[in-house]
């Protein structure tokens, strides 16, 4: 039995829902610490707290959205990406982001982000990747590692995944970078980045899931996971992105840094008195 | 042409072009769409034409992104609208629940066209009808009109998007392929007699205390408040409580759906419109809708000249569906006939309001029903009740 620990507050109480707390996340997830990231990146963007926007799609990290407060829109599974380009669109004076995962922003949600990315489109996607679908219980997904066992890949994945910051790239992404959620600090400072960056940029988090895919694949504890991490990751910015694919059985690194920082146009929308 | 970009005066427009001009009249700045025979022409109008209005044209990937990004749009506070037919339709049913479950107005048009699947993308349908009604999961009622004319491709996309932002739900414009390609007289009216209903706002005095789905008047609407108002909502597509936060009760669910439901059974009176014909001593009641409510109008003409009591009614309004208007016809008139361009849709709710079979006249479309077989089923059930009454 364990005994709960109470706490009063918590320092970053000033901008979550307080009232919507406990949060709904397994122990040992590591959604929390992204989020936490994006919420302290919001306070010290200097930009007022009621133009910063989040939308979401549908996963556990799907539920960032009902934790900050600021204006927040949980959305249908895949689509977080086209209501943010709507969104953003519609009020270019707002800074729009999306929190969500791996399975909603490359599987179902997969032709939006490659098509935002190549419009350019000014939002910030913050992808948290647990490597499976964690609501449903630990499926396969478009980044189970080749090999890795899921509920739905019990015999190890026979799929190659998707190697995000390759995709963002050829897709053409004005920003592009990879951390963990032991990067808490790099992680932070490139949201920050992100929210003045324009066009589109992505940054992806790889976060622990015990209990979806770790139980399935020996890292079945958060800790397991965050020492893996801090074992294997190797910071390098620059590192061929076609070779930043991650295969967590064979003994080699897991590459995170910022990948992609150009500035390519980013998506405005035509008016005439530009073109005259 | 004003700043405001209405074109007052008369035209001479298709009726997809007219749809692109009335969404202009009526405000509208955000377009997301998917080009789709036969609704393609709005959205080029409409990105010809948005760039020198300062409204945001977006050629999405498919149609869930389509729809996604008028919803954004609109929570952002933009008249939006998106244009499909029966394909892309079905594609955006999931986020057209969205819509009604965060209650953001928006309008779909969709141009219909021969049906199912990829069916005959150039030729006329009104296979959609129930699909605009109960197309999406769950239960829901939203509002869907149905236009006969360009003329109609006009007024009904502003009060399409009156509706919309009066009652916060989205709102189909489901036109057919006939009425969307065919060429008519067009006459946009000045700008200030253009209807105009507002979102209902929040207080910005109370910002602090406000409920984004508090529905405390009378009419079920919450006040809605944009993005970057600094209200810091929370919209969600999981049931809700009136804070916006997710509420996995029974009951919540069940008040919830309810009024979203009864939100728009309530003000039908406001939403519906229907329009009739020589209906003052009719015996045999016509009903029909869209293009083929020009066939019927013309067969009951007909049908009036060889001294057959028939009056004509047309469903503007599809979805809430006209039940008084009908139920009152049901104790006056003896029989009734529905003409439509697909097996029996329509037909179905005619029915269950008046309580009796009806003459359905269908086909599963392609063409433009004719007069005359209207008017062959007129003339049927006019010998049919004489005999009987005999």
């Amino acid at each position: 039995m364990t005994t709960p620990i109470n706490v009063d507050s918590h320092p970053l109480d000033v901008i979550l829902r307080s009232d919507r707390i406990p949060h709904i996340w397994c122990p040992g997830c590591g959604i929390g610490i992204a989020m936490r990231c994006y919420a302290q990146a919001i306070l010290d963007s200097g930009i007022p707290r009621d133009d910063h926007v989040l939308i979401s799609g549908i996963g556990c990290s799907g539920r960032v959205a009902g934790y900050m407060k600021i204006d927040s829109y949980h959305t249908t599974h895949g689509r977080a990406i086209p209501f943010a380009v709507g969104l953003k669109l519609a009020n270019p004076e707002l800074t729009v982001s999306v929190f969500s995962g791996d399975g909603d922003l490359a599987a179902i949600g997969g032709n939006h982000l490659i098509h935002a990315a190549r419009r350019n489109v000014d939002i910030s996607v913050i992808c948290a990747n647990n490597f499976n679908y964690g609501m449903t219980g630990g499926q396969l997904g478009p980044t189970t590692p080749f090999g890795a066992r899921t509920t739905t890949s019990p015999y190890g994945s026979p799929e190659l995944p998707f190697n995000f910051p390759y995709l963002l790239a050829a897709s053409g992404a004005n920003f592009v970078a990879r951390w963990t959620t032991i990067h808490v600090r790099q992680l932070k400072r490139d949201i920050l980045y992100m929210f003045s960056k324009p066009g589109f940029s992505f940054v992806e988090v790889l976060v622990p899931c015990p209990v979806g895919f770790g139980k399935m694949n020996y890292i079945d504890k958060g800790l397991d996971e965050m020492l893996l991490y801090k074992e294997r990751c190797v910071i390098a910015d620059g590192t061929p992105i076609d070779e930043l694919g991650i295969d967590l059985r064979a003994d080699q690194p897991i590459y995170v840094g910022r990948f992609v920082d150009r500035d390519l146009a980013p998506y405005q929308p035509v008016r005439l008195e530009d073109i005259e | 042409m004003t700043s405001s970009g209405v074109l007052t005066g008369k035209h001479f427009f298709q009726g997809d072009e007219a749809c692109a001009e009335g969404a202009i009249a009526a405000g509208c700045r955000f377009f997301g769409g998917y080009p789709i025979t036969p609704s393609t022409e709005i959205a080029e109008r409409l990105a010809h034409r948005f760039p020198e209005i300062g409204g945001v044209f977006i050629q999405m990937e498919d149609e869930m992104g389509s729809m996604a990004a008028i919803l954004g749009a609109s929570a952002a506070g933009a008249r939006a609208m998106t244009a499909t037919s029966g394909p892309g339709f079905s594609l955006m049913m999931e986020n057209i629940g969205l819509g009604v479950m965060m209650e953001l107005p928006c309008v779909v048009v969709n141009v219909q066209r021969g049906s199912p699947s990829t069916g005959l993308p150039t030729l006329p349908g009104q296979s959609d009808v129930m699909q605009a009604r109960w197309g999406t999961h769950g239960d829901y009622a939203l509002a869907a009109f149905s236009p006969w004319s360009p003329q109609e491709m006009f007024d009904l996309t502003i009060h399409a998007f009156n509706v919309a932002d009066r009652y916060r739900v989205p709102v189909l414009l489901m036109a057919d392929e006939v009425v969307g390609h065919m060429v008519e007289r067009v006459v946009i009216p000045p700008e200030d007699q253009i209807p105009r209903w507002e979102r209902k706002r929040p207080d910005p005095k109370k910002k602090d205390s406000f409920e984004p789905f508090l529905a405390e008047d009378p009419d079920l609407v919450p006040p809605l408040a944009h993005a970057g108002e600094g209200y810091r909502v929370h919209f969600t597509g999981l049931t809700h409580d009136e804070q916006g936060y997710p509420d996995m009760d029974a009951e919540t669910h069940h008040r919830l759906v309810t009024r979203l439901v009864e939100k728009i059974n309530h003000n039908a009176e406001n939403i519906v419109r229907t329009e009739d014909h020589f209906m003052d001593d009719a015996r045999i009641v016509v009903i029909a809708y869209g293009s083929t409510a020009r066939s019927a109008r013309r067969a009951v003409k007909d049908a009036r000249q060889e001294g057959i009591p028939a009056g004509f009614l047309r469903l503007v309004s599809l979805w809430p569906f006209p039940a008084e208007q009908i139920k009152k016809l049901a104790d006056q008139a003896d029989s009734f006939i529905v003409a439509e361009m697909n097996l029996g849709q329509m037909a179905l709710e005619v029915e269950r309001h008046i309580r009796r079979p009806v003459t359905g006249v269908y086909h599963a479309g392609g063409v433009m029903m004719a007069p005359d077989r209207i008017l062959k089923a007129i003339r049927e059930v006019a010998t049919r009740d004489d005999t009987h009454q005999r």
